[in-house]
């Protein structure tokens, strides 16, 4: 290794002029996960009877066929992709965080109160007032389970899904007739519309692309920055990958699980508040996201890696967004895609499957990082 | 005499390793046969192969003069094989019993029936001389009774050939005496048993035969009448050893390290330090002997902050840093080389570079501020690897590609390119080939000599013996005796380590308690 | 002071108690009575404010001991014990000026449990062996769909009796979700809780694909398994009541928990998945084969959460909804943490959460000025601070969620 690649530490493409050969053949398994879990939703369509081309045909065409097509795309993977950096950063912290969902309701929760409740503010101050405190209501939402893991060693898995439970309820109670947000003069349960003043702009118009995009394209780069450059991201990535080694070494595991999930709820909750500030302008109390699970899929897919998760979130978003003109076309149900997507999951956790497959050699394996096992001390 | 066991030409590979090179091995019935060598020299590999854990790459077995294959620990058990491993393959939560009838239960129409178990138990106990209680409850038993509980385990199975494997790694010297007896009390009952050691004067206590291996192949074969340890000592390393570290005379100055009647838990709250005093002065190396188990892990982790001290004081130079994090204690000054690298030693997913800073990259010139600074990280990690002489590809490598004794290395580096006062050695060679403890050992000698003070504290007695300017053995979480290193014998030590003192005053002065 | 877990549940009990006591003093009328009712025993009334305030104090009681260390190894049963009483103080606050029966909440609370309490079966027989299960919701979930499937497929040609096969396709998918689960943990390696993970996104999509393509165009509510009165013992008083009046999910559960125990315990097969959970490589020296065992007991933990998911979608509703399993699965792993990886200790907790939901839906029914969705609320809340509790005091397995190496 020459001094000249030092340079370059923690991108990714040193790496793989190191090992070359093996990195190919490891870059390729992401895809061939893809590739296998579609050939399997092939056969499931198949079996129903359905016609296979007609429906991914629909399927690419939904999502790439056209202007407003690439448009909603991309309108889809902001939220996956700030979610699965949220995802993604708990990974590297040896924490799996399920509660993006949680986090991103109480995100769009906090945002829209601040959009539609203040009034009489210009836009450059209400708008990232409302954005912020999405932004904290997502971070105290990831806070309590890190805190009760930091504290008590309670499995974050159960809590965060607990949790998850807790804001769509709370969310229900809140927004639906009767209750404390909701806007009485709707016939559906839904809050106030925000003001224009915390509305985030369109980018393109007449197309719903808003500027929520450029938070998350932000978010990618401060998070990879946070991850390998600071002296933070150096602990929460020796966490992550041993916590004994990092506690000896003077680095404070609980105060790391507390500030990885709070920062993960941040992710989370600026995917909800980019939400209600650039889409819906309310909180309807039918507000269903279903980001939870696709941000973890889409923060395994990347590998943790914060450069690549937005990539991972274009394909999710092809995915979801091409199934409508795909039940269409087809006459299969967009539920497909949740199968599907649940291989995805399982190939690209289990590469094992794929390289057996597909006859990759298994290299020697050093985890980066090391998921709690059990239920705590 | 007729052979219970042959082994011939037994060739295995693993990635970059070729652990055994063929290798033959005669063993004769009612015979104590030793298998010595080092560290890495193929022993376990060899025995892992007759007891059917690994499969050969080439080579036969033979037992009984019949070709015997053994796929698996299940064929071993069948054709008469027993194996005690190094690290005890018991169940803490059970009990000794249903323990030592795993796999071959006895039931009584599908119900098992523990009180048959135990009375078969009593009746082997008995035969050979191993006395155990079948119902206590294997975590509660001290080590010495657990190695029983795998001795009658493997007999309960039948077997006609014994492999003990580092059996006296965690025994007292007395405790080993004890197993020597029943070791001799099987073999004149006619079981055929293969002792694995690297410990010479073993060797001459109760082998009838021993054959050496070194770097996986068959170094040589001989008699304790034959041979003498410094013969061994050669089959074994391939070179004549010294045997002792040579050090000047220590220059003590004042107490870096004072510890006052310290108390520490266990994990499962039990007290395992119990009422410790002891102080380390710059330039001397205090050794702490004891066999394993004995608080030594807890010890440490408390006066590194790892673990919270339940009573007492711990003072490093004049500050009370009873409560203090480890960060606040790393920057007082004090390194330490961890029991288990890879547990607390190292992050084995970091490139080497990383981990020479595990504990100091927050500071210039590694980081300003948040902002990390790669280069001077690199800067440093190339400058230390030339220096401790790590070898390694790059400062990228990840630090799980090396060598146990380059990791060793690496932690070694990295505790020691800090401004030190103190450094807590915990087992630093534990696993390591000779020329990484030798090189380890200097360098420790090298720190005293600088005016550092040395806590090391380790279970080979020879290690203690050879680097300490005092000596306190560890037992039960106190300290029973300690002594200037000059008058310590290994006679002594191993008394206080079974927890037997001698005549109060007797054994040195008492001025460390 | 160190917070140690002791001390937040004795403060949590000791701020709970003196709210409940000031609140009762203060704001209920103390006229107001509540009606207990015993089964056929018949009914007393007790006065619904000093019995409030009564059981305040005691709660806060009990906090203070725990806070100061008191109870030592007498914590749980104590705390469990308040625990209900304040249950039983929710009931007679709820059913102020009406009436409650307890005979009529205790059944209701062994039907709730049922689900949960098969669920932590599940997670026991797995994570006895070694393999984590966060999947048993998604097995339940899965297991509720096919079942349910079946059943209304097969109900053309065999009409009622149908729901037999169905409920045995409902077990049978349980088994297959858990055979997936087994080849990615022990063929694989998969991180054990993301392969969960995977199983339970797996059932969501497969569960409501199967949902709006088949069942929605013959969407009814259907047949549900029937209530069996066991001879003779369905007319003991009170115990008749709560346990022998009950539809058949029920019954197998309560024989489950038994025969899971004796399995575990009293077995040699129970002895060596107990060794296989705890030390496989001390296992695979005495012959023992740890995949093997592992397979056939996490499969067989399968079962039994597929026939937790019959009682969602066969024995309870009688058609099926989309994530209509709300959670169990979850809150099973809470109970079997609660029971430490017991059979009977997981059944206790199970009855716990069950008990919660049973006073859920009773609060509905008296239209208490609660929100619904705080009420639902409450068995989520009860699983993070039973978890916040209890982990720590409890030992899982040691090898629980470490995939073995075979060298």
């Amino acid at each position: 290794m020459t001094a000249e690649a030092g340079k370059h530490r923690g991108i990714p493409w040193r790496k793989w002029v190191a090992a070359w050969s093996q990195r190919v053949s490891d870059l390729a398994i992401p895809f061939l996960a893809v590739f296998t879990a579609l050939a399997i939703g092939a056969v499931v369509i198949w079996a129903s009877g359905a016609s296979v081309p007609k429906a991914y045909q629909g399927l690419f065409e939904g999502a790439l066929g056209s202007p407003r097509g690439i448009a909603e795309t991309l309108v889809i993977a902001t939220p996956y992709t700030l979610a699965g950096l949220a995802v993604a950063l708990g990974f590297r912290c040896g924490l799996f965080n399920i509660g993006a969902e949680g986090q991103f309701y109480l995100g769009a929760l906090f945002a829209v109160w601040v959009g539609y409740s203040v009034k009489g503010l210009p836009i450059f101050v209400h708008l990232p007032l409302a954005i912020l405190v999405g932004a904290l209501g997502g971070a105290l939402w990831g806070a309590i389970p890190g805190f009760l893991k930091a504290r008590l060693g309670t499995h974050e898995v159960i809590n965060t899904i607990m949790m998850n439970y807790i804001a769509v309820l709370m969310v229900d109670w809140l927004v639906n007739r009767k209750g404390p947000m909701w806007d009485s003069t709707s016939t559906v349960p839904r809050t106030p519309y925000i003001l224009p003043t915390a509305t985030l702009p369109q980018l393109v118009p007449p197309y719903r692309l808003h500027a929520g995009l450029l938070i998350a394209i932000a978010a990618v780069f401060v998070v990879y920055w946070l991850l390998w450059k600071t002296t933070l991201g150096f602990e929460i990535r020796a966490v992550g990958a041993n916590p004994s080694a990092a506690k000896y070494a003077g680095m404070s595991v609980t105060r790391n699980f507390v500030l990885a999930m709070t920062f993960s709820g941040v992710l989370a909750g600026l995917a909800g508040a980019g939400e209600v500030l650039g889409l819906n302008r309310t909180l309807p109390a039918a507000f269903v996201s279903g980001y939870g699970f696709d941000s973890i899929a889409i923060a395994l897919l990347a590998k943790s890696h914060p450069l690549f998760v937005p990539f991972a979130a274009i394909l999710w978003a092809i995915l979801r967004n091409g199934a409508g003109l795909m039940q269409i076309r087809a006459g299969i149900s967009v539920d497909l895609i949740s199968i599907v997507q649940a291989l995805v999951i399982a190939f690209v956790a289990a590469d094992e499957i794929i390289r057996w497959l597909y006859r990759i050699g298994k290299k020697e394996e050093i985890k980066e990082v090391v998921f709690t096992r059990g239920w705590g001390r | 005499m007729a052979l219970a066991l042959e082994m011939k030409g037994i060739t295995k590979r693993f990635p970059g390793v070729l652990a055994n090179d063929h290798i033959s091995f005669q063993l004769e019935k009612g015979e104590i046969h030793c298998l010595l060598g080092e560290n890495g020299a193929g022993k376990t590999t060899l025995m892992n192969i007759l007891y059917g854990l690994y499969r050969p790459d080439e080579g036969q077995i033979f037992l009984d003069s019949r070709e015997a294959h053994i796929r698996s620990p299940h064929d071993a058990i069948a054709q008469g094989i027993g194996m005690v491993h190094q690290h005890f393959m018991l169940i803490p939560v059970m009990t000794v019993a249903e323990n030592v009838i795993l796999g071959m239960e006895i039931t009584h129409r599908g119900v098992l029936d523990r009180s048959e178990a135990a009375r078969r138990i009593r009746e082997f106990s008995h035969q050979y001389g191993l006395d155990v209680d079948p119902t206590a409850y294997v975590k509660d038993l001290p080590v010495g009774l657990q190695q029983r509980g795998e001795i009658v385990k493997a007999l309960y199975r039948g077997a006609d050939v014994l492999i003990l494997d580092e059996p006296t790694a965690v025994l007292t010297p007395q405790e080993s005496e004890e197993l020597f007896r029943i070791m001799r009390s099987l073999a004149g009952q006619g079981k055929s048993i293969i002792f694995i050691t690297h410990k010479l004067k073993e060797v001459f206590a109760v082998a009838d035969r021993i054959t050496v291996l070194r770097d996986g192949r068959v170094a040589g074969v001989t008699t304790p009448k034959e041979a003498t340890e410094a013969r061994l000592a050669a089959m074994m390393v391939g070179r004549e050893v010294i045997l002792s570290v040579e050090k000047k005379p220590a220059q003590m100055g004042d107490v870096v390290l004072k510890v006052e009647d310290l108390q520490v838990r266990d994990d499962r709250g039990y007290m395992a330090v119990d009422g410790i005093s002891l102080e380390v002065h710059a330039g001397g190396i205090l050794g702490i002997a004891g066999v394993q188990g004995n608080g030594q892990t807890e010890l440490v982790e408390a006066l590194t902050g790892l673990r919270p001290v339940a009573g007492g004081k711990v003072v490093i130079l004049g500050d009370d840093v009873t409560a203090d994090r480890p960060r606040e204690i790393i920057e007082q000054g004090v390194a330490h080389i961890p029991e288990d690298r890879h547990k607390h030693g190292l992050v084995l997913s970091f490139p080497l570079a990383d981990n020479l800073v595990l504990s100091t990259y927050y500071r210039p010139p590694f980081a300003y501020g948040v902002a990390i600074n790669n280069d001077a990280i690199d800067e440093n990690g190339r400058r230390l690897i030339a220096e401790f002489d790590v070898r390694t590809p790059s400062v990228y490598s990840l630090a799980g590609t090396l060598s146990g004794g380059n990791q060793q290395k690496l932690i070694v580096a990295r505790e020691f390119s800090r401004p030190i006062k103190l450094l807590i050695a915990a087992q630093p060679t534990r696993g390591l080939d000779v020329g990484s403890t030798e090189f380890i050992h200097q360098r420790l000698v090298q720190r005293r000599d600088a005016g550092c003070a040395v806590l090391l504290v380790s279970v080979e007695l020879d290690e203690i013996m050879s680097l300490s300017d005092r000596i306190a053995v560890i037992y039960r979480g106190k300290i029973i005796g300690s002594m200037p290193a000059d008058k310590a014998t290994p006679e002594m030590l191993g008394l206080l380590m079974a927890g037997i003192k001698e005549t109060e005053g007797s054994a040195g002065d008492r001025s460390d308690r | 002071m160190r917070l140690t877990r002791p001390k937040v549940l004795g403060i949590t009990f000791l701020v709970l108690g003196i709210l409940l006591s000031l609140y009762s003093a203060a704001r209920i009328d103390p006229a107001q009575r509540t009606t207990l009712g015993v089964g056929t025993l018949g009914t007393r009334d007790v006065p619904a404010q000093a019995s409030l305030v009564l059981i305040g104090l005691i709660t806060s009681l009990s906090g203070i001991l725990a806070l100061f260390d008191r109870l030592r190894r007498a914590l749980a049963p104590t705390l469990v014990t308040v625990a209900l009483l304040d249950m039983l103080a929710l009931m007679i606050w709820a059913a102020r000026g009406s009436s409650v029966d307890l005979v009529g909440m205790l059944a209701a609370s062994l039907r709730m449990a049922t689900p949960i309490a098969l669920g932590s079966l599940a997670g026991i027989w797995c994570e006895r062996s070694g393999v984590i299960n966060i999947g048993i919701e998604g097995m339940m979930l899965a297991a509720a769909a096919f079942g349910f499937a079946v059943n209304l497929y097969l109900s053309q040609w065999l009409g009622p009796r149908a729901i037999w096969i169905g409920l045995l396709a409902a077990v049978l998918t349980g088994g297959l979700m858990a055979f997936f689960h087994a080849v990615l943990s022990i063929r694989f390696k998969t991180d054990q809780i993301i392969s969960g993970t995977a199983i339970n996104i797996l059932a969501v999509g497969a569960s409501g694909f199967l949902r709006r393509a088949y069942l929605v165009k013959a969407y009814f509510v259907g047949e549900i398994l029937p209530i069996v009165n066991v001879p003779l013992l369905a007319d003991i008083p009170i115990l008749g009541a709560i346990f022998f009046q009950n539809r058949p999910i029920v019954y197998m559960m309560l024989i489950l928990v038994v025969l899971t125990n004796f399995i575990l315990f009293f077995t040699a097969w129970g002895l060596r998945t107990r060794a296989v959970g705890e030390h496989p490589l001390a296992a695979d020296t005495v012959g023992i084969d740890v995949f093997k065992t592992r397979y056939v007991n996490v499969v067989i933990g399968g079962l039994m959460a597929g026939l937790a998911g019959g009682w969602f979608s066969l024995e309870t509703v009688g058609s099926f909804e989309d994530l209509m399993t709300g959670g169990k699965g979850f809150i099973a792993l809470a109970a079997m943490i609660f029971g430490n990886w017991t059979p009977y200790g997981a059944f206790m907790g199970a009855l716990l959460f069950g008990f919660a939901e049973a006073l859920e839906i009773k609060l509905q029914i008296l239209d208490a000025p609660i929100p619904h969705q705080f009420l639902t609320m409450v068995p989520y809340f009860a699983t993070m601070v039973v978890l916040a509790g209890l982990i720590g005091r409890t030992v899982p397995p040691a090898a629980d969620g470490r995939p073995y190496e075979k060298q």
